[in-house]
């Protein structure tokens, strides 16, 4: 028998309200954890500094304007902020190799346990899971003990007489970049099997059937299929490494500042809380726009397949 | 640091779900590694009130978390130099303790201090110097000067760590400069800042955690304050501190009540509590650094009643700046050479 449409019609709409309520909890957290603070953000980032932190309640651009110029402390001349742009200079460097390393290392790593047998393959997934039963701080202070002067690597090279001095890598730019690595890097792994899991590798045999060199079907079968999974891995590293706090303020020795700990000090020592706000949307920014050159980049690549 | 964390979390838990009673329990807001154990043993047992300490690493950070209401803390310890605005923005609480059973105990020049006129709001809780220290096995020329970190010497070179405590490093350099504290005169603050600029890139880094990086060996050198130079000592006899010629601050932390305390009396009871000589001397065997309270000597361990680090000597004290807050047009300079440093 057909039911009239008004039947369907209301069954239709109880559904549409069913959906609306049951994703009501997941928009409210959203709205109260993510959207709020976020206004409240840019308010901020419009109001004057007060003396000893916090703001006071009057409209300003100042910070605003202080995120890309600056003037000079002694003869008021306006100029670039060099010491901003430095810092976000630094930052997208240090961000953008750590994302390149961590894609160089964990391709290789995805394509060995993508093609273990199927039995072993959980063993080494669960392998690299397991630094992420320990805290960030934790792993990161694990890193500090391996490669202070004192540490591991210098005694382990002293005592083979290798060397007679320790060889400075803790506080170095190198030693922020090996941090963001280790702690990085299964964020890049994981997507990465994920979709060298799906590779249907009859395709590359295909290939080689018809006489394709391996570097040729690499590039040519390979690399085209598991693209998603590497834009969504060097996404997952890209964002967190570009405001990196943890890292850079235990390994870096805070000499050199990166965007995380920029905005911490406006809003600590720096005593400025617009300009901090302002910095933070900066970032994020930054982050939105990183995201849709990965996007439209993505999305031109699939089309031409 | 882990029992610290638990600490805290569960002073947050017991905070919100309301299990705490207002008797039988005491909040206290301090830097991180400077609460002597003992103490807070001796005041729970003698009072019969529960404890909790709760970290932290600046100021700055301390200001801001209390501002912001809501923290649950009965008790903090801002320095001289941040008091008078935590006063002025009426965050702490006037309990009068310059009226109290104990002190009569706090030293003349201590009892009535410019920061706090007649004690009306804080306790000394620990003082000392901003100094300069040196590992004598890497460097053995003297090292009375702010030049071992602004113009160091070439075996120091790329093992010097500054303490990013911004006023003490702007204060320094412009004492190294031959300025005056808290001086906004931008021709002086001009080589102030080519100075840091300059020396930067002679430091390999700028962190608070001191005593383990220098006695392990990853600095050579570092700004400190004294207390924290004694215990290096102590760790390794070849570290010394120094104070540096061309001048160097005096401060102290001080014990206040916040306005918005839940455990008041318990509060006024500590404050009361740490003036006495025997329970100051427990502060600064734990800490190491110096009082303010009278008699507390007699209490103190032998290795610091000897300790070069703790005695300023009487024509040192006479170049001594008393730390104190500098007014908002030296302080936005300051902040803006700081921001130039760190890029």
């Amino acid at each position: 028998m057909i039911r009239p449409d008004g039947a369907l019609e209301a069954a239709r709409r109880r559904d549409v309200r069913a959906r609306w309520l049951l994703s009501a909890p997941a928009l409210l957290i959203l709205a109260f954890a993510a959207i709020g603070p976020l206004l409240v953000v840019v308010l901020y980032s419009f109001l004057t500094p007060g003396p000893y932190g916090d703001v006071i309640w009057s409209f300003s651009t100042d910070a605003w304007v202080g995120v890309f110029l600056e003037r000079d402390i002694f003869d008021d001349t306006l100029s670039l902020a060099d010491a901003h742009m430095s810092i976000f200079v630094r930052s997208l460097t240090l961000a953008t190799a750590t994302t390149v390393l961590a894609l160089l290392i964990g391709f290789p790593t995805a394509y060995f346990i993508a093609t273990r047998p199927e039995r072993t393959r959980e063993l080494w997934l669960f392998l690299i899971t397991i630094p992420f039963w320990t805290n960030i701080l934790i792993r990161t202070f694990g890193m500090l003990e391996i490669i202070r002067n004192e540490g591991l690597i210098n005694t382990s090279l002293r005592t083979l007489g290798l060397i007679d001095r320790p060889i400075q890598m803790l506080f170095t730019d190198g030693a922020v970049m090996a941090g963001m690595l280790y702690v990085y890097l299964p964020l890049m792994v994981l997507p990465l099997y994920a979709s060298l899991e799906k590779l249907d590798f009859r395709l590359v045999e295909a290939g080689y059937d018809l006489y394709a060199t391996p570097f040729r079907v690499l590039t040519r079968i390979v690399l085209p299929l598991v693209k998603p999974g590497m834009i969504a891995g060097s996404i997952l590293v890209f964002i967190p490494a570009l405001g990196a706090y943890v890292t850079p303020r235990v390994l870096g020795g805070g000499k050199t500042m990166m965007l995380g700990t920029l905005i911490e000090l406006q809003f600590g020592q720096g005593r400025n809380w617009p300009l901090g706000a302002a910095l933070s949307i900066t970032l994020m920014a930054m982050v939105m726009v990183a995201l849709l050159v990965y996007v439209r980049y993505a999305g031109r690549e699939v089309r031409h397949g | 640091m882990r029992l610290k964390t638990t600490l805290a979390v569960a002073a947050m838990f017991l905070a919100t779900t309301g299990l705490a009673r207002a008797e039988g329990e005491l909040n206290i807001f301090n830097w991180g590694n400077y609460t002597s154990p003992e103490l807070i043993k001796k005041f729970e047992d003698t009072y019969k009130v529960k404890v909790t300490i709760t970290d932290y690493d600046s100021n700055d950070t301390a200001l801001a978390k209390v501002r912001q209401g809501g923290h649950g803390f009965d008790i903090a310890m801002p320095s001289q130099n941040y008091l008078p605005i935590w006063i002025e923005e009426g965050l702490v609480l006037e309990t009068n303790p310059g009226q109290m059973e104990n002190a009569k105990n706090m030293l003349p020049e201590w009892a009535d201090p410019e920061f706090d006129p007649g004690r009306k709001y804080s306790v000394p809780w620990a003082l000392g110097t901003v100094g300069v220290v040196v590992n004598t096995d890497v460097y053995k020329g003297p090292i009375d000067t702010w030049a071992v970190v602004f113009d160091p010497p070439a075996e120091l070179q790329g093992k010097i760590n500054i303490v990013p405590e911004m006023n003490d490093v702007i204060h320094a350099a412009i004492k190294f400069h031959g300025g005056e504290m808290c001086s906004a005169d931008k021709t002086l603050l001009k080589q102030v800042r080519d100075t840091l600029v300059a020396a930067k890139p002679l430091w390999v880094a700028m962190e608070y955690s001191t005593i383990e990086k220098m006695v392990g060996g990853d600095f050579a050198a570092t700004t400190d304050w004294n207390g924290s130079a004694l215990r290096q000592r102590l760790q390794n006899p070849k570290i010394q501190f120094a104070l540096p010629k061309e001048g160097f601050q005096l401060w102290s932390d001080n014990a206040v009540v916040l306005k918005d305390a839940k455990n008041v009396e318990n509060a006024k009871l500590f404050l009361n509590f740490i003036m006495d000589p025997e329970n100051a001397a427990m502060i600064s065997a734990f800490s190491r650094y110096a009082n303010g309270i009278k008699g507390s000597e007699a209490f103190m361990p032998e290795d610091m009643k000897t300790a070069p680090e703790v005695m300023v000597p009487a024509d040192l004290l006479a170049t001594a700046d008393y730390s104190k807050t500098c007014p908002p047009e030296a302080q936005e300079l300051y902040t803006r050479i700081w921001t130039e440093l760190q890029k």
